[in-house]
């Protein structure tokens, strides 16, 4: 058996299968770079990925559409802690912590600048920032994050799960590609830490439910406690990877804090925009 | 274009069919595939210690390492350090917890794919000293993030991939945590985090050479360049 086979198979059923592949004849040459010998079983999925992009059921963004809105919550993380270092807010005992995350977050805009402008496209501006989640009036819901530490914390660890799950959501729209995909993922990685670290601070404060990961009921994705970022963790109490509903093998907690969930850039920016990044 | 396929690997069985529908190849390619399989000399990789290639290739890969922090934790659950903390205690059952749902997720994901069950080979390790035991799980959690950054391109599947994605986030909250046990602060440190604020990533070869050195049952992966 080999891939024309399959094809022809295919033909049986849908007649246009060979115009529907014609165009977009990189994606046959996919298959190819699994090496001369594919195993039958990578083989289905390898198919997988061909006919999707074969009958274009995915709108593809481009990869500077993806490293533009990456530098856009960038940018956003990076105010917040450029602030709140500034701010006298944070105690002594924790100023390393966030001189830290401060340092990550400023170095990820640069490096998304850069990536973005060597590469022959146009870094976007740094937005219109409302730290208080107010669009531009500085008195939103978090307008206290830089007076009261606890508060402070908070916004942070939603910003950095939610900077956690914007990474993930983008992903497949890098798939295959080993130095921006690669790159991503290594910040992914550190927003995560960011997360893990900015939670443990709040369970050595006294938030004694708060863990280092997100740990979900099965109706609620959010562990915060604060119901105004519900949005910011909705999905995260799925149980159900890869056709495998998990629950027979763990507890909810232990199901949903194992993996953490994506969300799509039109979740994000629904979340952000009008609040934190000022929408006129 | 020549594509053979080569039917010497692998094989079907319910629990990788549920997978496959998952992936987004439609009822109908499958049952073609079906219909097209013409050679029935499947041979399993439940005995063998290679990887395998491709997608299934680089989720064998993550199950391995997923065997190996199981065991290394259930090893710390067991048997305590001295001087383990409540906190500690509940933590480290936490992060057990979560690599044994790990491992347990891709043994049942892969199916009939899945490598053999691996035997750890703990004896660097002193399990009743906290410096030590900690020492090995940032080893094992700052290795498992390189591993999933770094070979996350190789993934073709952008449904593996995001899965794949799921995991490695949790393996940095778990890396953060374990650093800053050890030294708190550290979660971020230029061990782990380059000059642009990226966790550095490592090859499958590379990390195969790590994690063998805590295998009595040898990982191998020759359609990645690693021969143990």
């Amino acid at each position: 058996m080999n891939l024309f086979e399959i094809i022809d198979e295919i033909e049986k059923v849908d007649p246009e299968i060979h115009e529907r592949l014609n165009p977009r004849r990189a994606a046959i040459k996919n298959i190819t770079s699994f090496g001369s010998k594919v195993a039958v079983a990578a083989m289905p999925f390898a198919l997988g990925t061909l006919f999707k992009k074969a009958y274009g059921q995915t709108a593809t963004p481009s990869v500077f559409d993806v490293l533009n809105y990456a530098l856009t919550l960038e940018y956003l993380e990076a105010e917040y802690y450029n602030v709140g270092t500034s701010r006298g807010v944070i105690p002594a005992a924790n100023s390393a912590y966030m001189a830290n995350i401060a340092r990550d977050e400023n170095n990820h805009v640069n490096f998304l600048r850069t990536v973005i402008n060597s590469s022959g496209g146009t870094a976007i501006s740094k937005p219109a920032i409302d730290l208080s989640g107010g669009n531009g009036s500085g008195t939103g819901p978090y307008a206290g994050a830089f007076t009261n530490y606890d508060l402070f914390l908070t916004v942070a660890q939603a910003f950095e799960d939610t900077g956690v799950r914007a990474y993930k959501g983008q992903a497949g729209f890098l798939a295959g590609n080993k130095t921006v995909l690669t790159a991503a993922l290594s910040i992914h990685a550190v927003e995560a830490r960011h997360a893990s670290a900015i939670r443990q601070l709040r369970f050595n404060r006294g938030a004694t439910t708060t863990k280092p990961w997100i740990v979900s009921t099965a109706s609620l994705g959010n562990d915060t406690g604060v119901a105004g970022v519900d949005g910011n963790y909705a999905g995260e109490e799925n149980t159900v990877q890869g056709g495998v509903d998990l629950k027979s093998l763990g507890s909810i907690g232990v199901v949903t804090a194992s993996f953490d969930e994506p969300l799509t850039k039109d979740q994000v920016l629904a979340l952000l925009s009008g609040t934190f990044l000022v929408k006129r | 274009m020549k594509t053979e396929l080569d039917l010497t690997t692998g094989g079907a069985n319910m629990a990788r069919r549920s997978f496959l529908r998952y992936a987004g190849t439609g009822a109908a390619a499958v049952a073609v595939l079906g219909a097209a399989s013409c050679k029935k000399d499947y041979s399993e990789r439940s005995n063998s210690n290679d990887i395998g290639s491709g997608d299934m290739g680089v989720l064998n890969f993550a199950y391995a390492l997923e065997q190996l922090e199981a065991a290394f934790y259930l090893q710390v659950i067991a048997t305590p350090y001295s001087g383990i903390t409540t906190t500690e205690t509940a933590y480290l059952t936490d992060i057990k917890d979560h690599e044994v749902l790990h491992r347990d997720f891709f043994k049942t994901a892969l199916g009939s794919s899945a490598i053999q069950a691996l035997t750890p080979d703990f004896s660097k390790i002193n399990f009743s000293d906290r410096a030590s035991v900690l020492g090995a799980a940032k080893l094992f959690e700052d290795t498992g993030v390189r591993a999933y950054d770094g070979a996350g391109y190789l993934i073709q599947d952008t449904n593996y991939l995001l899965i794949a994605g799921k995991i490695v986030s949790v393996e940095a909250r778990h890396a953060a945590l374990i650093s800053n046990l050890i030294t708190p602060g550290s979660f971020v440190a230029s061990d782990q985090v380059d000059a642009n604020g990226l966790n550095y990533s490592n090859t499958i070869a590379e990390v195969l050479t790590a994690a063998n050195g805590y295998l009595k049952t040898k990982v191998t992966a020759p359609n990645f360049q690693y021969y143990a």
